[in-house]
C-alpha cells in the first residue's frame, strides 16, 4: 500500500529555497491528517549539511543523494534519481514546487511514474484519504478541483501561497545512491548567466510594482524602481511595455508572462487587459494607479487612485519612505 | 530535418470563461477557438529550422473535429502535413493520456526534433511536452527562449529565477516554447490556399493502439473567488491620496 507524503526539496547554490519550506509545511498538514510521515528528497552537491534544516519545517526523514552529478540541475539526473527513490518507497502523495525547476522535474516524473498531477495548485487537502488539489485554469478565469487516480498522487504547488511554518522535527537524514548510468545523462548545462539585480524573481516576490504603457518610455521606470526599492519589491511590466522594448521579457506579468501571487501588487499605467489580470489577480492586495476611472484594472483593485501616475507614484515613494525609513 | 510541432486548439485568450451551473465543465458556446499562443512560437521555430536546414514540418494535434482548423492554420503558416488525432474517448484526456496519444502518432514517423508549447492556456498544465519526451525516451528542454541547432545538437537558453541557463541536448529532443523565442508569422493568403490541399492524416485511438486511462480528473469546476469591492481614494492632491494609500497598506492591509 502506498504510504507517506513526499516532497522534492529544492536548493540553489547549496541553500534550501524558501519554496521548499512552503511545500514541507503543506505536506506536514496532509500527513497529519493521514497519520503519516513526511519524507523529502534532497539532491545536490555538498548538500548533506543542509538536510536537517527541513526537519524544522515538519519533515520526518530526508533522503539525500549528495553527488557532483546533481550540480547544476539537469532534468535527466534529477528525474532519474527521484523516480528511483520514489519507486522504491511507494509514497501515496508526491509534492513539488511549481518553480521553474519544479515544473521541469515534476512533469518528467509524471511520465516516469505514469501517473497524474495537478500543476500549480493553490490549495491541497485530504478527502476520504485521497488528495484533492485546487488549481487555477484558463489563467485564473476559473478553478478546478483535481483528484489523481494514479500513484503517487502528484501536485505541484504555486510558490508564495502556502505558509512555511516552523514545526520542529528531528529530520532524520538517510543517504541514498541513485546509481545513475552515464547513458541516462544526455543534456547538460553549458553556461549560467546570473542576473545581477539581486532582486527576488517576480514569481517569488512578496511585493511587485508594475508599469505599463502609461509609463510612456523606458526612462520613466526610474520612478517605479524607486518605489520598488523603498518597498523591497520587484519590478514588473505589462506586455505592452515589454513588446515596446522598454522592459525585458522576464519582467512580463500575465497569461504569456509570469503568473505572480505577491502580498502586494501595484499596477501603474496598466489598463488591466484580461491577459494581464490573469497573471496577477491572485495577489493578496492590488493597488491601481491610472488616470482613466473606467480602466478594468480598478475592478480587481483593493485600493485605487485615479490620477496621473507621474504625480502619484513619487508621492507614494515619499510617503512610504517616511513610514519605513 | 524531420521536425514535429504539437499544436492544441484553445479558447482565445480574450474569451470570458463561464463555469456550467453544475460545475461539470465550462460553457463552450460563443468561444472563439485559436491555436494555443505558445504553440505559435513552436510552429514558427519549426518553420525557421526547416528554412535553415531543410526538411519537413509535421503538425500533430489531438482534439475534436473543430481542431482541424488549427492544423490548417499551421499548414497555412508553412508546415507540410498534419496528423489529427480525433476520438471522443480523448475528450477528458489528462496530460498523460494526451502525451500517450501524441507519442503513439509520432512514433510512426521519423523525427529529429519536436516542438510543444510550454503550456496550453486552457488547462494551464504545462505537462505534455515533458511526458511526451519521457514516453519517447528522449531528452527535453523546457520553457525555452532561444534555440540553435547544429551538428546533431540543440543548444537553448532557458530563463530561471534570477538567471539564464544555456543548456545543450543531443537530437532528437523535445523543446517547449516560451514567449521571446521568436515572432510567429501570419498565414499569407497563398499559404491559406495551399494549406487546403496539404495532407492531414486523421486517426482514432484504436488506430494508434491506445487504451485511454485518465489519471488526473477535474472533479469540479468553479468560478474564481470573488474579490471584495475595492476602495477608490478620492482627492486631487497627489500627496494626500498617496499618503492615505500608504496608511491603508500599513494599517488595513498590513502588507508594508
Ligand atoms: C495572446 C495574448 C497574450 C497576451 N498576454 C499578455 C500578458 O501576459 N501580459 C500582459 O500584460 N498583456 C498581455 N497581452 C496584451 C493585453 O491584451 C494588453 O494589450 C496589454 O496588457 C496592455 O498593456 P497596458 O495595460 O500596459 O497598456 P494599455 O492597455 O494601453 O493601458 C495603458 C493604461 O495606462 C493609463 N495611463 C496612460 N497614461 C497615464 C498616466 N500618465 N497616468 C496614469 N495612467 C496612465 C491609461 O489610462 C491606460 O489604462 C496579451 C495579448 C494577447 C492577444
Ligand atoms: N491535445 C493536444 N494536441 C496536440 N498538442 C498538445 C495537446 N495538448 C497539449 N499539447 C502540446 O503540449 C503543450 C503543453 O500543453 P499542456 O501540458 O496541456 O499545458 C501544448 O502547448 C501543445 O504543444
Amino acid at each position: 500500500m502506498s504510504k507517506g507524503v513526499w516532497i522534492v526539496a529544492e536548493q540553489r547554490d547549496g541553500a534550501l529555497r524558501k519554496v521548499s519550506f512552503e511545500i514541507a509545511g503543506a505536506a506536514r498538514k496532509l500527513a497529519d491528517e493521514l497519520g503519516d510521515e513526511v519524507c523529502a528528497v534532497l539532491l545536490g552537491s555538498g548538500v548533506e549539511g543542509i538536510a536537517p534544516e527541513l526537519g524544522k519545517y515538519g519533515v520526518d526523514k530526508v533522503y539525500v543523494a549528495d553527488d557532483p552529478v546533481f550540480e547544476p540541475y539537469t532534468t535527466d539526473a534529477y528525474a532519474a534519481a527521484v523516480a528511483k527513490v520514489v519507486k522504491e518507497n511507494d509514497p501515496a502523495i508526491l509534492l513539488l514546487a511549481a518553480s521553474v525547476q519544479g515544473r521541469d522535474l515534476s512533469t518528467r516524473l509524471v511520465g516516469k511514474l505514469a501517473t497524474g498531477m495537478a500543476t500549480d495548485s493553490v490549495e491541497v487537502r485530504i478527502v476520504d484519504g485521497r488528495l484533492i488539489a485546487k488549481r487555477p485554469m484558463y489563467a485564473g478565469k476559473c478553478f478546478g478541483e483535481i483528484s489523481v487516480s494514479g500513484s503517487p498522487q502528484m501536485a505541484s504547488l504555486r510558490p508564495n501561497v502556502f505558509p512555511a511554518e516552523e514545526n520542529a522535527k528531528a529530520g532524520e537524514v538517510v543517504k541514498f545512491d541513485p546509481a545513475l548510468s552515464a547513458d541516462e545523462l544526455k543534456t547538460k548545462v553549458v553556461d549560467i548567466q546570473k542576473d545581477t539585480s539581486g532582486k527576488v524573481d517576480l514569481t517569488e516576490a512578496e511585493a511587485i510594482v508594475s508599469g505599463g504603457r502609461g509609463m510612456k518610455g523606458p526612462e520613466n521606470y526610474k520612478i517605479i524602481e524607486e518605489l520598488a526599492d523603498v518597498l523591497g519589491a520587484t519590478v514588473g511590466a505589462s506586455r505592452a511595455a515589454v513588446d515596446a522594448g522598454w522592459r525585458p521579457q522576464s519582467d512580463q506579468v500575465g497569461q504569456t508572462g509570469k503568473i505572480v501571487s505577491p502580498n502586494l501588487y501595484i499596477a501603474c499605467g496598466i489598463s488591466g487587459a484580461i491577459q494581464h489580470l490573469a497573471g496577477m489577480s491572485s495577489s493578496k492586495y492590488i493597488v491601481a494607479v491610472n488616470k482613466d476611472p473606467d480602466a478594468p484594472i480598478f475592478s480587481k483593485a483593493d485600493y485605487g487612485i485615479v490620477d496621473d501616475l507621474f504625480k502619484v507614484v513619487p508621492e507614494i515613494t515619499k510617503a512610504a519612505k517616511q513610514l519605513l525609513g | 530535418m524531420n521536425i514535429v510541432a504539437c499544436v492544441k486548439q484553445v479558447p482565445d485568450t480574450e474569451a470570458l470563461i463561464k463555469v456550467k451551473p453544475d460545475g461539470s465543465g465550462i460553457e463552450e458556446g460563443g468561444i472563439k477557438w485559436v491555436m494555443n499562443p505558445y504553440d505559435e512560437y513552436g510552429v514558427e521555430e519549426a518553420l525557421k529550422l526547416k528554412e535553415k536546414l531543410g526538411g519537413e514540418v509535421t503538425v500533430v494535434c489531438a482534439g475534436p473535429a473543430r481542431a482541424m482548423e488549427t492544423i490548417r492554420t499551421a499548414l497555412a503558416m508553412g508546415a507540410e502535413k498534419g496528423i489529427h488525432i480525433s476520438d471522443p474517448a480523448l475528450d477528458d484526456a489528462d496530460a498523460y493520456t494526451t502525451a500517450s496519444a501524441l507519442a503513439a502518432a509520432i512514433k510512426e514517423i521519423p523525427y529529429d526534433i519536436i516542438f510543444c508549447g510550454q503550456r496550453a492556456v486552457d488547462d494551464d498544465s504545462g505537462q505534455v511536452g515533458s511526458i511526451l519526451a519521457e514516453l519517447l525516451d528522449i531528452p527535453q528542454m523546457t520553457i525555452i527562449t532561444k534555440l540553435d541547432v547544429e551538428d546533431g545538437k540543440a543548444r537553448a537558453v532557458k530563463p530561471i529565477e534570477g538567471a539564464q541557463l544555456v543548456i545543450e541536448s543531443p537530437l532528437p529532443c523535445v523543446v517547449t516554447a516560451q514567449k521571446g523565442l521568436n515572432e510567429p508569422r501570419y498565414a499569407s493568403l497563398p499559404g491559406i490556399m495551399k494549406a487546403k490541399k496539404k495532407p492531414v492524416d486523421v486517426k482514432d485511438a484504436a488506430a494508434l493502439g491506445l487504451s485511454v486511462d485518465v489519471k488526473a480528473k477535474v472533479d469540479k469546476w468553479m468560478p474564481p473567488p470573488e474579490r471584495a469591492p475595492g476602495k477608490i481614494i478620492e482627492g486631487d492632491d497627489a500627496s494626500v491620496t498617496a499618503a492615505e494609500l500608504v496608511r491603508l497598506l500599513r494599517e488595513e492591509a498590513k502588507v508594508i
